[in-house]
């Protein structure tokens, strides 16, 4: 059974320090979402409270329904990954591989398929990995642990590109297999939007935007053309270029028929914008109001 | 695959018609599962669904509940009219535009359209 996830009016401070600030997220069961947000907006705090590893300073958490704070049955349901895999350094591979049993829903043999499939070296200590393996060996025991929330926190970063797809793609399968809830929490997000089903953009210790990644592909345009007919266009630029007498601007707005038929009809280019840039203009510190 | 900068469940969707017009898919005949498609184009399902569903709203597709979805007897037809209309505002309209920005006037065209006839032939 896929759980929910529900926070409202969340906050966590540490110590004086605000990481998050009034949170208000739902996430569906069954759903595979994208948790994005540039370092230290506060992606780990929230997935840390998700997964009960932390106490809010204020507001309520339910996971499948029911507040996930000291309640192991759900807690055991699922599992937050991170980065380091937060394992006992002087363990094997295949020791750490086999402690996962802990978790009454991990699939050992699924694991070991894993681990070969990934090639990581069973008889290594895991002080010994690189920190490429070491990402793996996190990811292997999170897909293996087969729970009803899986929450990856960047769990990519160490990984080369094809190792990184390869994980993209057993992710899939084992999401296909057996639908759960899942949340990525990345930067590198052109990487995985086909994956997703939806977007959570976190900035400075809020929800920016929540939608669906459908919204998010339309959101925004480039418009490419002579600079007087791109300015007479009158949109509002998030960004603009100029190269002679060329001007491209960037809007994150959806296009209009009319303005697509003006800009057409002037000599001006419009392409889409990828969600990367989108990224990074909306999370831009310099934008006002944000 | 995907790169054009319409939502990808369009671009299925497009591609699926393709598919019917080109004869690889038969009228009656069954479409590959939403998962197929997701497994195929590692593509989230939803993504997938998506694209069936406007299909079926079209009524290009329809659905068998618990069997799957198939190809509407008469799509073929429903998507001639619109592949017709589709490349004149696709393929036509542009063409003009850019021939006007290079002042080629249109008779110009029309005479290598009409040379392009006799090749064809």
């Amino acid at each position: 059974m896929s759980l929910s996830v529900t926070l409202r009016d969340v906050s966590l401070r540490y110590g004086a320090e605000a990481a998050l600030t009034g949170i208000d997220l739902d996430l569906e069961a069954g759903k595979i979402y994208g948790l994005l947000g540039r370092n230290g907006a506060g992606k780990t705090s929230l997935l840390s409270l998700v997964a009960a590893f932390r106490k809010p300073s204020t507001g309520r958490i339910l996971v499948g329904g029911e507040p996930v704070w000291e309640n192991a049955s759900v807690v055991s349901r699922v599992a937050l990954i991170r980065e380091g895999g937060d394992f006992d350094d002087t363990e094997t591979v295949k020791a750490t591989i086999e402690s996962g049993s802990i978790r009454p829903s991990f699939d050992t043999e699924y694991a070991y398929k894993l681990a070969d499939r990934f090639e990581l070296p069973l008889k290594k200590r895991v002080s010994a990995l690189s920190r490429g393996k070491r990402s793996v060996l996190a990811a292997v025991c999170g897909l293996a642990a087969r729970a009803d929330l899986t929450m990856f926190d960047e769990v990519h970063l160490g990984m080369d590109a094809p190792t990184r797809d390869a994980f993209y793609k057993e992710l899939l399968a084992e999401y296909l297999e057996r639908p759960h809830t899942v949340v990525l929490s990345t930067h590198l997000i052109d990487e995985v939007a086909n994956y997703l089903e939806e977007v959570v953009i976190v900035d400075r210790g809020r929800i920016l935007q929540h939608a669906d990644i459908e919204a998010f592909q339309g959101m925004g345009a480039t418009l490419t053309g002579p600079a007087a007919a791109v300015d007479a266009l009158g949109l509002d630029a998030l960004a603009e270029q100029r190269l002679g007498g060329t001007k491209s601007i960037t809007v994150a707005s959806a296009l209009d028929a009319d303005t697509r038929e003006r800009a057409a009809a002037a000599g001006i280019e419009i392409g889409p914008v990828g969600l990367q840039d989108l990224f990074i203009h909306l999370t831009d510190p310099n934008r006002n109001g944000a | 695959m995907f790169d054009d900068g319409s939502p990808i469940y369009r671009q299925i969707a497009d591609q699926i018609k393709a598919e019917i017009m080109n004869g690889s898919l038969e009228p009656g005949g069954k479409v590959m599962s939403t998962n197929q498609y997701a497994a195929f184009y590692q593509i989230n399902p939803a993504t997938a669904q998506k694209a069936f569903r406007e299909l079926v709203d079209e009524g290009v597709l329809y659905k068998q509940r618990g069997v799957g979805m198939f190809v509407a007897e008469d799509a073929r037809d429903k998507l001639a009219a619109d592949f017709r209309e589709r490349f004149f505002e696709r393929v036509l309209a542009p063409l003009v535009r850019e021939a006007r920005q290079a002042g080629i006037p249109l008779t110009d065209i029309i005479d290598y359209l009409k040379a392009q006839e006799g090749v064809l032939k």
